[in-house]
């Protein structure tokens, strides 16, 4: 036990004659791999390809019936409420989060903005306003729930759904505001309703919007700091923390832009449907989470491109009227959704594996 | 003359209900040098650096950072003013490239319109540092600044945290345990790393248990026992078995004029 310092490194005298490449950088060979690590990289791929392929294979199947410029708008249409609400979706699953409020927030923002017109006479710009803010309020209270009392977004979420839609109805009264009177006195609430047409393409402000939306999540994501660190606190929050990053500060913004999203979606729902309903947008939440799922974007955070939520809601919205022009059971439809849900989390998992 | 200290703690003191995790300790880093500090578990040894980098709050002594005092209360408070931190499980995010986690908390915004109003990243301008910095500890092949980071060996990893931490700090970097995940060979690499850094003038505070490491790197080594400073030494002047020896209390340590309270002068 009397050995010296300089003594102590004689275990490590073989070393010199080891390789030097520590740092390299090896390419992995094959295309399996290749593959695999291309997903890596660009995880929106998979969903963009199944959503060409089921395009083409209905457009196959139907010939011009289905793909047609007004059956493709069409689809837009009717998922614009569904992907609005899953870009919402997509920002908080990628801190590793759930949102099961989202249909809630939805409906009672756009509950808010009718009431706050015709119940209060309010002009409809401000009600609109308030009703934008009521959503991004809901979503504080989860953040804030998650971020500084620590407790489990699924949890939170889950309990904020019900009071959320117990607020809902117990604030309408279960009233519906007929299409008719808001027509009538604030059309400003059914902006999202407006079509541009061209030739029979119908392309609705709502189906524009949620197009717009994506594109600019898109660009924060991946652009701005903010989307960086979103990724971040999903991905290893604690980590995140250490590097230097307000965690709770990210987890607070994204459930506040949860909301704000959900409650432009209720905006556009009252565009879609044209009344105001609060027993409308019920299945919300699900089909959201499903878009965000089948769109690649990992449950465990960090993983996954906003775009994908996009490709996801389409082909669920392909599938749906797809099987409906071949005169299948609706039935086929969500047995075929089952079926690619599970298969993109395995691929998921697949492409985690990329990276051991 | 006398060298101002980077840091001097004096009469630090941190208590956890009923057991004192840092008693009256003192604490003193120097421009320019790598000290080790060393200790058995529980002698405090991490206490007393988390307490100098605002992890954990004393509970009565003070901190001097170059002779000013200073009340951190999180270790970004610490970050502020160039003191990094290099963590044991490393504080990075796997999935994030290379260039993004060494900018992690203090992105670069575009010039002009596109960083002020879009709050565009300037990409290219971090990607570029980043590679420099790497490159200049001799880390890396130029292509790979935007692999994400869980494709890296626990080497590689243990290289870009060392990277960012030497990259941006102004006054000094803790490591904490920065071979004890590694391998014989990758160890070597961030001893090189740690040697590197100290030559670009950046002093180091390095929590080891690691013997044949901390001699090798160390100027000095601070042995921490029972929640004090026991003893200051000079790793040349010291076998190992000794330095053991006055950390687990199986030897009393030298006479104060035998230690290396203050570096010898260059």
């Amino acid at each position: 036990m009397s050995e010296t310092a300089s003594k102590g490194q004689d275990y490590e005298s073989s070393l010199s004659k080891a390789t030097a490449s520590v740092a390299a950088f090896e390419k992995r060979k094959g295309l399996v791999p290749q593959i695999q690590s291309a997903l890596h990289a660009t995880p929106a791929l998979v969903p963009l390809v199944v959503l060409v392929l089921s395009i083409v294979t209905f457009g196959v199947l139907l010939g011009s019936k289905f793909f047609s410029p007004f059956a493709l708008t069409l689809i837009l249409q009717q998922v614009q409420i569904v992907g609005i609400v899953a870009a919402a979706q997509s920002l908080v699953i990628l801190t590793a989060g759930i949102d099961l409020s989202v249909g809630a927030i939805m409906v009672l923002s756009s509950v808010v903005m009718g009431q706050f017109t015709f119940r209060y006479g309010i002009p409809a710009p401000i009600s609109i306003m308030a009703g934008l803010m009521c959503g991004t309020l809901m979503g504080f209270i989860n953040g804030w729930l998650v971020a500084k009392i620590k407790l489990p977004p699924f949890i939170v979420t889950l309990g904020m759904w019900q009071i959320v839609l117990a607020t809902n109805f117990l604030y309408s009264a279960n009233e519906t505001i007929r299409s008719q009177d808001i027509e009538a006195e604030a059309p400003m609430l059914q902006f999202f309703g407006n079509v541009i047409q061209v030739g029979s393409a119908r392309l609705t402000f709502g189906a524009l919007f949620m197009l717009l939306l994506f594109v600019l999540l898109a660009y924060i994501l991946n652009q701005t700091a903010w989307g960086r660190h979103v990724y971040a606190v999903g991905d290893d929050k604690e980590a995140a923390e250490l590097s230097g990053i307000k965690t709770n500060k990210v987890i607070i913004t994204v459930y506040m832009a949860s909301g704000l999203i959900c409650a432009f979606a209720g905006w556009a729902l009252i565009g879609r449907i044209g009344s105001v309903s609060p027993t409308s947008g019920q299945l919300a939440n699900i089909e959201s989470i499903t878009a965000v799922v089948i769109g690649g974007i990992s449950l465990f955070g960090g993983r996954g491109a906003v775009m994908g939520s996009l490709f996801g809601a389409l082909i669920v919205g392909v599938f749906t009227l797809g099987l409906r022009l071949l005169g299948a059971d609706a039935q086929w439809t969500y047995l075929l959704i089952g079926v690619l849900i599970i298969s993109a989390v395995a691929v998921d998992q697949w492409i985690r594996k990329a990276s051991a | 003359m006398t060298i101002q200290p980077i840091v001097q703690g004096r009469g630090i003191v941190k208590r956890y209900g009923h057991v004192t995790a840092i008693d009256h300790a003192d604490f003193d880093l120097y421009p320019g040098e790598v000290l080790a500090v060393i200790g058995d578990n529980g002698a405090g040894k991490s206490s007393i650096v988390k307490s100098i980098c605002g992890a954990v709050i004393p509970d009565e002594g003070e901190i001097k950072i170059e002779g000013k005092p200073v009340h951190f209360t999180s270790p970004l408070d610490a970050r502020e003013q160039g003191i990094e931190i290099v963590y044991q499980q490393l504080a990075l995010s796997p999935a994030l490239s290379i260039a993004d986690n060494m900018f992690a908390g203090r992105e670069l915004l575009k010039p002009g319109i596109r960083g002020s109003l879009f709050r565009q990243l300037d990409k290219k301008r971090m990607e570029d540092f980043a590679r420099e910095k790497l490159t200049e500890l001799g880390l890396m092949t130029v292509q790979s600044i935007n692999q994400a980071v869980e494709t890296l060996s626990g080497g590689q990893r243990q290289g870009v945290a060392v990277a960012r931490a030497a990259a941006f700090a102004k006054k000094f970097i803790i490591m904490d345990e920065p071979t004890a995940a590694l391998g014989v060979k990758e160890s070597r690499r961030v001893l090189e790393l740690i040697q590197d850094v100290r030559s670009k003038g950046i002093p180091i505070i390095l929590i080891s248990h690691n013997m044949p490491h901390v001699f090798e790197v160390a100027d000095r080594v601070h042995i921490h026992r029972l929640g004090k400073r026991h003893a200051v030494m000079d790793p040349k002047s010291i076998s190992m078995s000794d330095a053991v020896a006055i950390m687990t209390g199986a030897m009393e340590p030298p006479p104060v004029e035998q230690q290396q309270l203050t570096p010898k002068a260059a």
